[in-house]
């Protein structure tokens, strides 16, 4: 298990329930810190749900509940204490749709970093350029910063939303099926980035496709029913799985 | 070996409704335009018929306007006297002095006839004490419709009516201007309220309920700013007067606020959801998003919304009649009365004689009011679908 390594989130006895429907059961497991880890499992199995309850964004949703503890290091995020927009400055997240604002790429980049302060016009640039360079999209767009973010092609789009949660630099990344909509190229953009990225942040990746899992995850977690079946490193996972679902579910015989 | 593509028989009833809906659809489309053909028609009255034939408006005496006017002060008083020692022809035949529509005029001094002069606002009073030059002055060149149509006064019942559409068009600006500055931000902070803010149980009971507001009756409106609005306001500020402006922009502004409410709601609720999400996960606050992200996605439909409220304020009648004090003052004053060219057709209409130069000028204003909606309503549809387009497609 991930013993050696420092936790960064940790899910203890985790339900979640939308309304009367529960989706999440007893959830429990520790996520280490600046690595990928990967959730794999059938639709509707509550990997996404389990994603959007570590920064709070189910939230928004009416008539849910939550029990148990979800810890961020060390601190329960469900706690009436904790202050949810500063959590979710330091949990960026991708969702499955790339969702630029209706606004220039440079304005898309630098909407996380204006809402709260002030930052001078060269610091901006500055932040942009990195943003856009660590998701590789700086030299597709260093000309047309200026120009509306829908303008790109879905594959930037993607890409563009990474550099916008980059650029707020938060620890941790979450990402919610982020290449199901994108062509290969793209999809295989997107996954050199999430490389790249682990070395700096904790990234935790929710995926259909269980060959991204195994090309980009360090640690995999099989979901099923609301349950989280096995949890271990990727290739334990993918080549000795303890349970006969994950076994299962991984040689296709369902899913 | 049938044919399995023959024509099937069509059920008689199907074919008569098809048929009577297009042609109940053409009828509504063809009188929708015949109404428009009609009120550009009227209103042109006004200019082709000013040059080729005597003007038709009559003063309240029957006869007609431009023969009143005199020519001269002084120089030949027998033009009054010719016209009460010749009785015209349609006296002489109703065998019967001083008949309805006769002018009948008995100068004590012939050099100052005393009538009230139209063209100077003279009294005969006054006449003694001017000076000569002054009396040159007055003598009436022929009045252009132009130059009346562009004075400040409407006096349309006077002997000489004076149909100064400014007053009105002030009157209207100024009311409109009240009112969107009222009902426009009221409008879209309830708009982002209910979009985004409100919990269901509260959005269910208040939208429908603005939007229920749109349906009032505006005679109501009117009364309650007439009788409590305008009491309220003049105890509070002590303004002179208690009909004004502002009471009426007020009234209007409870017209224009459902307007705006429901199509920036729509608006902002046609907002993907997902943005709200995106920006929430950026660690935005709700309020930051609605205004940063959400608003600024939405500003055109927000900005039709407030374009169909000035046409709302614009052309609302009864509002205007009952609270604005009614006035055709040519202040920009928001505490003195106003009187709106909406209000001024509604209130003359149905007085004024078919055919007369007061009818053409109401159509004309008419014709004003539908133009300005026209426009309003034009650009809302071509720039901001325009807009949005490019919004949410790029480039």
């Amino acid at each position: 298990m991930a013993k050696e390594h420092p936790v960064k989130i940790e899910a203890h006895d985790f339900n979640f329930h939308y309304g009367a429907k529960q989706a999440l059961f007893n959830i429990t497991l520790r996520i280490p810190e600046r690595r990928v880890t990967a959730f794999i499992g059938p639709s509707g199995c509550g990997k996404s749900t389990f994603l959007r309850s570590i920064n709070r964004m189910n939230d928004l949703i009416d008539g849910t509940r939550v029990d148990g503890h979800m810890m961020v290091d060390g601190t329960d995020v469900y706690d009436k204490e904790v202050d949810v927009v500063t959590l979710r400055r330091r949990i960026g997240m991708v969702f499955q749709k790339s969702i630029p604002f209706p606004k220039s790429i440079f304005e898309n980049i630098t909407y996380g970093l204006t809402l709260n302060e002030k930052i001078s016009k060269t610091d901006l640039e500055e932040v942009v350029e990195t943003s856009l360079r660590k998701s590789a999209l700086w030299e597709e767009v260093k000309d047309r910063l200026h120009h509306s973010a829908l303008g790109l092609s879905g594959g930037q789009q993607q890409r563009l939303c990474i550099a916008r949660a980059v650029a707020i630099n938060p620890e941790i990344l979450l990402m919610d099926e982020p290449c199901s909509a994108l062509d290969p190229i793209s999809t295989g953009k997107v996954e050199e980035l999430i490389t790249e990225l682990k070395d700096t942040y904790t990234i935790v990746l929710v995926t259909h496709n269980m060959q991204q899992a195994g090309r980009v995850s360090d640690f995999t977690g099989f979901f099923l029913m609301g349950s989280l079946i096995e949890f271990d490193r990727t290739r334990t996972i993918f080549t000795s799985p303890a349970k006969k679902e994950t076994e299962d579910y991984i040689t296709g015989r369902f899913g | 070996m049938s044919n399995p593509f023959r024509k099937q028989n069509r059920h008689p009833g199907e074919w008569i409704a098809e048929w009577s809906i297009r042609l109940i659809a053409s009828a509504s489309i063809l009188v929708i335009f015949l109404i428009f053909v009609f009120v550009f028609r009227e209103a042109s009255s006004l200019f082709t018929s000013q040059n080729e034939t005597p003007a038709p408006s009559t003063s309240s005496n029957g006869q007609p306007v431009s023969e009143m006017v005199p020519e001269s002060y002084g120089g030949e008083p027998d033009v009054y006297n010719a016209d009460v020692e010749e009785p015209t022809a349609a006296a002489a035949e109703s065998g019967e002095e001083g008949a309805p529509g006769q002018f009948i005029y008995k100068p004590k001094n012939p050099k100052y006839p005393e009538i009230y002069n139209p063209a100077s606002g003279l009294l005969p009073a006054d006449i003694d004490e001017l000076p000569e030059d002054h009396i040159a002055e007055t003598e009436p060149e022929q009045r252009e419709l132009f130059s009346n149509l562009t004075s400040t006064t409407w006096q349309p019942v006077g002997e000489v009516p004076k149909f100064g559409i400014v007053p009105l068009l002030i009157g209207t600006a100024k009311t409109t201007l009240i009112a969107i500055l009222i009902g426009a931000p009221l409008g879209i902070l309830a708009a982002l309220y209910v979009a985004f803010f409100a919990k269901r149980w509260v959005r269910e009971i208040v939208k429908p309920g603005i939007e229920l507001l749109a349906g009032f009756p505006s005679v109501v409106i009117g009364f309650f700013c007439l009788v409590t609005v305008a009491s309220f306001l003049q105890d509070v500020t002590g303004i002179p007067y208690r009909l004004n402006a502002i009471v009426g922009g007020i009234g209007l502004s409870l017209a224009v606020i459902p307007i705006v409410f429901s199509i920036a709601e729509d608006a902002l609720s046609a907002v993907p959801r997902s943005l709200h999400e995106a920006s929430l996960a950026l660690g935005s606050t709700e309020w930051q998003t609605a205004y940063r992200v959400m608003l600024p996605a939405a500003a055109p439909g927000v900005f039709a919304a407030v374009l169909l409220g000035i046409g709302r304020a614009f052309g609302e009648t009864m509002i205007a009649i009952m609270a604005t004090g009614n006035a055709p003052l040519s202040t920009w004053s928001p505490i003195e009365p106003a009187r709106t060219v909406a209000a001024t057709i509604g209130s003359e209409m149905g007085e004024v004689v078919w055919g007369s130069e007061h009818y053409g000028v109401l159509f004309f204003l008419g014709v004003l009011l539908f133009v300005v909606s026209f426009s309003l309503n034009a650009i809302t549809e071509l720039y901001v679908k325009k807009r949005l387009i490019k919004r949410f497609q790029g480039q």
